[in-house]
């Protein structure tokens, strides 16, 4: 008779194979093509694929419409320059936006670190913080719009420093990536939350999907972060300094 | 394993993914309509897609009266015309192909084919199907709008689908992009469902080369889908914009009726080259699974295992690879520069050599095979015809030489017709009448069956044969009436009454189809759970229809591929997947372990 193993009995953690031999291992294997990579990041990583497609996208047609309208470009240098006691200063709000951002990923790589060690109490405060620098970039991304719509009279249709196309790109990719800033703070003060209150040490089942919680959310929801943050570098170069 | 052989002391693999659990409906709601089941999920999706593609049936009736009959229906003008000809273009390349393959098909069969519980995030895929609801009824609300759905033909293209003087520019436009762009957020949820759980959720043994074709047409077409998708859906945001906002990220300056617009500098080629990113790719994503449950079907109804496995795994994949830079074949004549016509030419053409791989390969499976002519077998050797038409007319359309004079004729409508409406919808027939015993319990009728497959099968012939003629004698496509002209000979006229007349009996030997379904639910003949004799895992679970967690207790071992049919040695003409070497009945004379692989899959 054949081995008739079909109980339950676990396999170990897989070991990992290193180089080429190891990827073409875990591919023709069964079960799991990524060995030992929860179903919740895999998803991340997929998605966030695709919407690195909508990015490029959205920059590729960024780039045609630039290339291909007559009227002059407006000079980004001094569309986004603020001055401080009368001299104006190039780019500095978005430099210190970029700033920001770039330092919310640290927090992050921190809140994800902690979050393996299972150390709820610096977890959540780290997501927090991380949470309120992403707040912060919105909230400076929002000033930067009123101060561009109200005080220069830049709209998505027409602005009076050259192409129109320069609004309407303007606010269309950082309006798409401020949205994924959103949402990502949204999402970090609900883990945050959950962190906070132990659901994720009492595995308590989530309210929506009745799958028991844990760690791993906190390592998927900073793949996510760590992606809007490269975006927004991407953003920051085409739009900024080109 | 080296040489192939499975050991019968060989260890089966130890689960490394403890078992899920699933959320147990308490509450009639949350079992039957916001159920979280993937095969609830599948049928909602099969239902939704098969309800608004007759509307696109309807639609292409409407619309073969009037070429066939000009003047005779007085309901029909001009603009109720283009509109009927972009919404059921629309209509059957999104919402019930994209859908019913993926969504639909996608759903049933790959946690059942993988051996998983269910999809790895029932909860999103559930919203996944009522995200896709919603697109739908906004779809089919833009008939109801002041100025109707909109008339831009299928593509969609700027300037011309949101000036002045196009039908639906009011209303109908609007909604048809946000119900493209909440499409691709629902499908998305749905389509990373796919991808996780074909990659990370198989059952013990169920490595990547024993999964069935079927499950890698899905697989891939969803990733393609996961990567094109997003240039639509950015299309679709920016020509919102330029409706709603008044951006010109599409709109050039001109002048409509008497009037310049307020739009300047726009491109209205980059909506032709994000919108056809999207649109090649589309095309496998419909053709892709389609190849998958083919050379399934095909395998089980000849009694013979699929020929080449491993080349027909990396044809599929190549083929989804060539998909995406082959995109500006749709665009010889937008004035894109011509060299890139070289490249896209060349590109196109590479395509053929893994498609016709798999031709061949389903070919020389038939080849000696015990073919059974049962209706899905039927319909998937209409496939191989079908297919192979519309192949071969999109080498002419591939060349830009030969494009150019057929571009915009109706030679153009009969190549995709035949290559992604017929092809595509033979096979949804085949999967309907192969796996409907599994969804049901009961099969479906077969004379009736036989009625509707030689009817469907002749009968678009009938209609798309004389189409290409059509199009070489140069009438176009689009118009609402040709009227006279010096280069269409009148015999045009009389053909074109013909292909409607064939369109009407077409239509009606669906209506038999679908009343095939309807009543086979209640009264077909009691299918049992395995009425093909298949291999694959869907035929071996416990009840039928599969209850919640597919497959009752135990998650089933894989022993071997899904093509095990009539090897040597062995008594049953078949050995299921799951089924333990030792219990595969041997006949007198065989010794020696049953093979299981064949060598090649572990080179």
């Amino acid at each position: 008779m054949a081995p008739q193993d079909t109980s339950t009995t676990m396999a170990e953690p897989t070991s990992l194979a290193p180089g080429f031999a190891g990827i073409a291992e875990d591919w023709s294997s069964d079960q799991r093509t990524f060995k030992n990579v929860p179903w919740g990041k895999a998803m991340m990583w997929i998605f966030l694929l695709s919407d690195t497609f909508i990015f490029s996208s959205f920059l590729v047609g960024y780039m045609k419409v630039r290339l291909s309208t007559t009227t002059p470009w407006p000079n980004p240098s001094e569309v986004f320059a603020l001055s401080f006691g009368g001299e104006p200063i190039p780019p500095i709000l978005i430099a210190i936006m970029t700033f920001i951002l770039i330092t919310s990923s640290g927090t992050m790589v921190l809140a994800v670190n902690y979050g393996y060690r299972k150390d709820k109490n610096k977890t959540a405060l780290l997501l927090l913080i991380t949470a309120l620098f992403g707040a912060s970039f919105v909230g400076m991304q929002a000033f930067e719009w009123t101060k561009l719509i109200v005080d220069e009279g830049v709209r998505p249709w027409a602005n009076p420093m050259g192409a129109s196309q320069f609004g309407s790109v303007f606010f269309m990719i950082t309006g798409f990536h401020g949205f994924h800033v959103s949402v990502g703070v949204l999402f970090l003060i609900l883990v945050a939350r959950k962190v906070w209150r132990g659901d994720y040490d009492t595995e308590k089942r989530g309210f929506f999907t009745s799958r028991k919680g844990n760690y791993e959310i906190v390592e998927t929801m900073g793949l996510y972060w760590h992606f809007v943050d490269l975006v927004w570098v991407f953003i920051f170069a085409f739009f900024y300094l080109w | 394993m080296s040489n192939g052989m499975l050991e019968e002391t060989q260890v089966i693999p130890l689960a490394e993914v403890e078992e899920v659990d699933l959320y147990h409906a308490h509450h009639w709601i949350t079992k039957y309509v916001f159920c979280q089941d993937a095969k609830v999920i599948a049928i909602q999706y099969s239902a939704t897609a098969i309800l608004i593609g007759l509307v696109g049936l309807v639609l292409s009736w409407l619309m073969r009266l009037q070429l066939g009959f000009p003047e005779v229906f007085d309901f029909i003008d001009a603009e109720s015309y283009y509109q009927y000809v972009t919404m059921h273009g629309m209509i059957m390349v999104i919402y019930l192909l994209t859908a019913l393959f993926l969504g639909g098909f996608g759903n049933y069969l790959i946690p059942l084919m993988v051996g998983a519980r269910d999809m790895v995030f029932p909860y999103m895929n559930m919203i996944s199907y009522w995200v896709y609801l919603l697109a739908v009824i906004v779809l089919t609300v833009s008939f109801f709008v002041p100025g109707g759905a909109s008339g831009a033909g299928w593509t969609l293209y700027p300037p011309q689908a949101i000036s002045e003087g196009t039908p639906g520019i009011d209303g109908g436009i609007i909604l048809m992009l946000v119900s493209l762009v909440l499409f691709i957020i629902g499908f998305t949820m749905g389509g990373l469902n796919y991808v996780v759980t074909v990659l990370q959720a198989r059952a013990r043994g169920m490595t990547l080369m024993r999964m069935p074709l079927t499950v890698w047409g899905i697989f891939v077409a969803t990733i393609l889908a996961l990567l094109a998708f997003p240039a639509l859906f950015v299309a679709g945001v920016m020509m919102l914009l330029d409706r709603v906002l008044g951006t010109s990220f599409f709109m050039p300056e001109m002048i409509v009726q008497g009037e310049m617009t307020s739009h300047e500098n726009g491109s209205p080629l980059l909506f032709q080259h994000l919108f056809w990113f999207f649109g090649h790719p589309e095309v496998y994503i419909v053709a892709l699974p389609a190849f998958g449950v083919v050379s399934d079907i095909i395998s089980t109804h000849a009694r013979k295992n699929i020929f080449g496995y491993r080349m027909m795994v990396w044809a599929i994949v190549a083929i989804g690879g060539l998909s995406f830079i082959v995109w500006a074949h749709h665009m010889y004549v937008s004035g894109m520069n011509p060299y890139f016509g070289f490249f896209f030419a060349t590109t196109t053409l590479i395509i053929a050599v893994p498609t016709a791989l798999k031709m061949y390969n389903w070919v020389l499976t038939l080849y000696k095979g015990n073919i059974h002519l049962s209706i899905p077998m039927l319909f998937c050797i209409a496939f191989i015809l079908t297919f192979l038409n519309g192949g071969i007319t999109g080498l002419f359309l591939g060349n830009v030489i030969v494009d150019i004079p057929l571009s915009d004729t109706m030679f153009v409508v009969a190549h995709f017709h035949m290559v992604m409406g017929i092809a595509p919808v033979l096979v949804i027939f085949a999967a309907i009448y192969h796996w409907f015993p599994k969804m049901s319990g009961r099969m479906l009728h077969e004379g009736w069956g036989q009625f509707h497959f030689w009817i469907t099968f002749l009968g678009s012939y009938l209609i798309y044969f004389p189409m290409h003629y059509l199009g070489f004698v140069g009438v176009p496509r689009r118009y609402f009436e040709i009227g006279e002209t010096a280069f269409v000979p009148p015999s045009a006229a009389t053909l074109n009454e013909f292909i409607t007349v064939m369109v009407l009996i077409v239509g009606f030997a669906q209506v038999v189809f679908m009343a095939n379904i309807i009543i086979s639910i209640f009264k077909g003949k009691p299918a049992g759970d395995n009425p093909w004799n298949a291999t694959s895992l869907e035929w071996q679970t416990a009840t039928t229809p599969p209850g919640h967690g597919n497959f009752g207790d135990e998650l089933p071992v894989v022993y071997r591929w899904a093509y095990a049919y009539s090897m040597p040695g062995v008594e049953a003409d078949f050995v299921p997947q799951n089924m333990p070497p030792g219990e595969v009945k041997r006949t007198d004379s065989a010794t020696g372990p049953v093979a299981e692989d064949p060598p090649e899959l572990h080179q």
